[in-house]
């Protein structure tokens, strides 16, 4: 299954094609990368075919002979797109597997889903801004910041309408912080059911928010001594609407307008999003047009109906937060089969939305013995941390896990531990220990030990 | 008094010194409850029209009435083509009746009947949010009406003709009203953290390829819901 990298039996040196004109570049591009694909679906084994997320790059994709040494490929020649084709860039062709997905079953129209983050195929801990994972309740708000007002009302000295400009004349922090929904592997819980990393664990995506603490903007209105509780609300169709205690507002809550260097996407809440680090993603409200401040919660239909943790006695947790520390091997995945024997890296994503991550373990034999992966720098509070380690792979089944570990203590249980005090029926904050196993072919599956 | 000043007083007496300690070494970036002449006050009449929420208790809920008979009227030329006739859910939009005694099944169904714990929610999010895509064109009094209809075919209320208002909304009482409990995590820790040898079952159970619903597989749903 290795990827061909022989020396050519010849010395001779073959001609590459002739000099390729724009449009001529262009239909080599899609001829290559639809033989690409077609040949990775192929070269994958049995069930594997046209699996979404198979990689030309990993996958067996055949080398064109004319572009390798010793001959010179076309585009080390010819030139290329000059400056302006591209006013604002988008990933290689042969990236195209490298997008967003969803599950149609999961709900009765787009509008009102979710999506994925395909995070076995991204590097680092930030998810670039256009694979975010999109959880609407109304469909995307379409707001141009000329129209967009945020009110401040409620329990305050003097409520205020703010615009947009307003806003971006307050002082700014930037802060690196992961938001995962609270249902990130909530179709889990029961058993292994999604065979891909991007459907079990891709609810989450992990940018740099640059915004106004949320404190220094209620300085504006000047909170009452009575006002205990904000409740956040969109400007969706949805007006979609959480209550937060007033203490995270002061702690690390900000009110976000750029992720990763630009101006927010609007399936990411345009012009303006509440950030609440480490705290479930449906509280981050999206399109934010309102904050009231009272002396109670408001018990929204986000914080009864959904978003409450049902246990096995028919009571059901409110107010669930936090998100527990979590990890997850992305690489091997159901997705990155194992190609090769010998060695092979292991690659995954750890987090706490209460802290830091102190350390990450690796498994190969199902949890029965454990070895300290790598974390790599930075590892920053309430954000992703990568993690690596090794194992060397020799055609036997293999059973890969990873359990983190936060700064608090906390130690990221086992499907078994969860299941034994929140039964079944939960559906939110499932963080528990994912089981990968590697078969004989190296195909990898999401399979439940018992 | 600034919020920095007041989340040092709050955090001392409630015991939460933690936040407190962070909100304090925030404040050596930024300059605590300074004003910065920025936005403008908002008017009566904008607040009027935004704050559209109300609470359990009935606070703020709007002026208004209906009932539980004008409810069926409104509810079958809008909201029936999703949740269905009898409110039992078209495809996989929300079931709106029943599930009584589920919520300790393997089947748990949840619904403002069985699962919501209180009616003012009810009000406000087929206020703000319904009909789906044409949401805020409900009146009070239609809203209302709903929200009766919806507590009559939920037995919450007995008479078709009981008046649903701004006066006795936060007085309703769901079915599942003690049914919620505070967070009580973190749970499901272990005594210690494992490293070798550890006693933990290692036989596979259960294969995502056999249950077969990842989308490009050709597969059967049976799964559950998010929303």
């Amino acid at each position: 299954m290795d990827r061909s990298n022989e020396a050519p039996d010849g010395g001779a040196r073959a001609r590459t094609g002739a000099q390729p004109s724009s449009t001529g570049r262009r239909a080599f591009l899609k001829t290559g990368l639809k033989t690409g694909l077609g040949v990775a679906g192929a070269a994958v084994a049995g069930g594997m075919a046209g699996r979404a997320g198979a990689t030309p790059m990993t996958a067996g994709a055949e080398a064109d002979p004319a572009t390798l040494p010793p001959n010179v490929p076309w585009w080390n020649q010819y030139l290329g797109d000059g400056v302006a084709a591209h006013p604002y860039g988008s990933p290689s062709p042969y990236e195209a597997h490298v997008v967003r997905r969803n599950v149609e079953w999961l709900t009765a129209t787009t509008e009102s889903s979710v999506n994925f983050t395909p995070i076995q195929d991204l590097y680092g801990f930030v998810t670039p801004n256009g694979l975010c994972f999109e959880r609407h309740h109304g469909g995307t708000a379409e707001v141009n910041p000329v129209d967009f007002r945020l009110m401040i009302n409620g329990l305050v000295d003097t409520p205020k309408v703010f615009t947009i400009e307003d806003i971006l004349r307050f002082p700014s922090v930037s802060r690196f912080h992961f938001l995962e929904c609270a249902a990130n592997t909530g179709m889990e819980w029961r058993g292994a059911q999604l065979n891909g990393v991007q459907y079990t664990h891709g609810m989450i995506h992990c940018v740099q928010y640059t915004g106004v603490p949320l404190r220094v903007i209620l300085d504006q209105v000047g909170v009452k001594p009575n006002g205990t509780w904000l409740m956040a609300e969109g400007g969706d169709s949805a007006g979609m609407h959480r209550s937060v205690p007033i203490e995270k507002a002061l702690d690390d809550a900000i009110l976000a307008y750029a992720m990763n260097g630009e101006m927010l996407r609007p399936e990411n809440g345009y012009p303006l999003r509440l950030v609440l680090p480490g705290w479930e993603g449906n509280m981050w409200v999206k399109w934010i047009r309102r904050i009231e401040v009272g002396d109670k919660p408001w018990h929204t239909r986000e914080e009864t109906s959904k978003y409450t943790d049902l246990l096995e006695n028919g009571k059901a947790r409110f107010f669930t937060w936090e998100m527990d520390a979590k990890s997850v091997i992305t690489g091997p995945c159901p997705e990155k089969p194992v190609l090769h024997k010998g060695i092979n890296q292991i690659k995954g994503l750890a987090w706490s939305g209460r802290g830091r991550i102190k350390e990450v373990h690796v498994s190969t034999d199902g949890g029965r013995n454990w070895m300290q992966a790598r974390l790599a720098d930075p590892v920053l509070p309430k954000c992703l941390t990568c993690f690596n380690a090794e194992f060397e792979w020799n055609g036997e089944e293999v059973l890969l896990q990873s359990r983190t570990v936060d700064e608090t203590g906390y130690v990221q249980p086992t499907m078994q531990a969860l299941q034994e005090v929140r039964g079944v029926n939960s559906i939110y904050h499932n963080n528990s220990i994912q089981t990968w196993l590697v078969n004989k072919t190296g195909e990898v599956e999401n399979v439940r030990l018992g | 008094m600034s919020v920095l000043a007041r989340t040092l007083t709050r955090g001392i007496t409630a015991g939460v010194v933690t936040l407190a300690l962070g909100s304090a070494a925030f404040a050596f970036e930024l300059e605590a409850g300074k004003p910065y002449d920025l936005g403008r006050p908002a008017t009566p009449e904008e607040i009027a029209a935004w704050d559209i929420d109300l609470r359990p208790d009935g606070a703020d809920a709007p002026v208004g009435q209906g009932t539980a008979a004008e409810g069926e009227e409104i509810y079958m030329v809008q909201c029936a083509s999703c949740h269905g006739e009898f409110g039992e859910g078209r495809d996989r939009y929300p079931v709106l009746f029943g599930g009584e005694d589920t919520l300790a099944s393997h089947d748990p169904v949840k619904t403002p009947g069985s699962y919501w714990p209180y009616a003012s929610t009810l009000f406000d999010y087929i206020h703000r949010a319904m009909p789906f895509g044409q949401a805020q064109t409900l009146t009070d009094d239609q809203t209302y009406a709903l929200t009766a209809f919806l507590l009559y075919i939920n037995f919450v209320v007995d008479d078709y003709d009981f008046v649903l208002s701004h006066e006795n909304i936060g007085d309703i009482e769901m079915p599942n009203h003690d049914g919620f409990i505070p967070d009580s995590r973190p749970d499901a820790q272990p005594e210690t953290v494992c490293m070798s040898e550890c006693d933990v079952a290692t036989e596979v159970v259960g294969r995502a390829r056999i249950i077969d619903v990842t989308p490009d597989d050709d597969g059967e749903t049976a799964a559950i819901s998010i929303d």
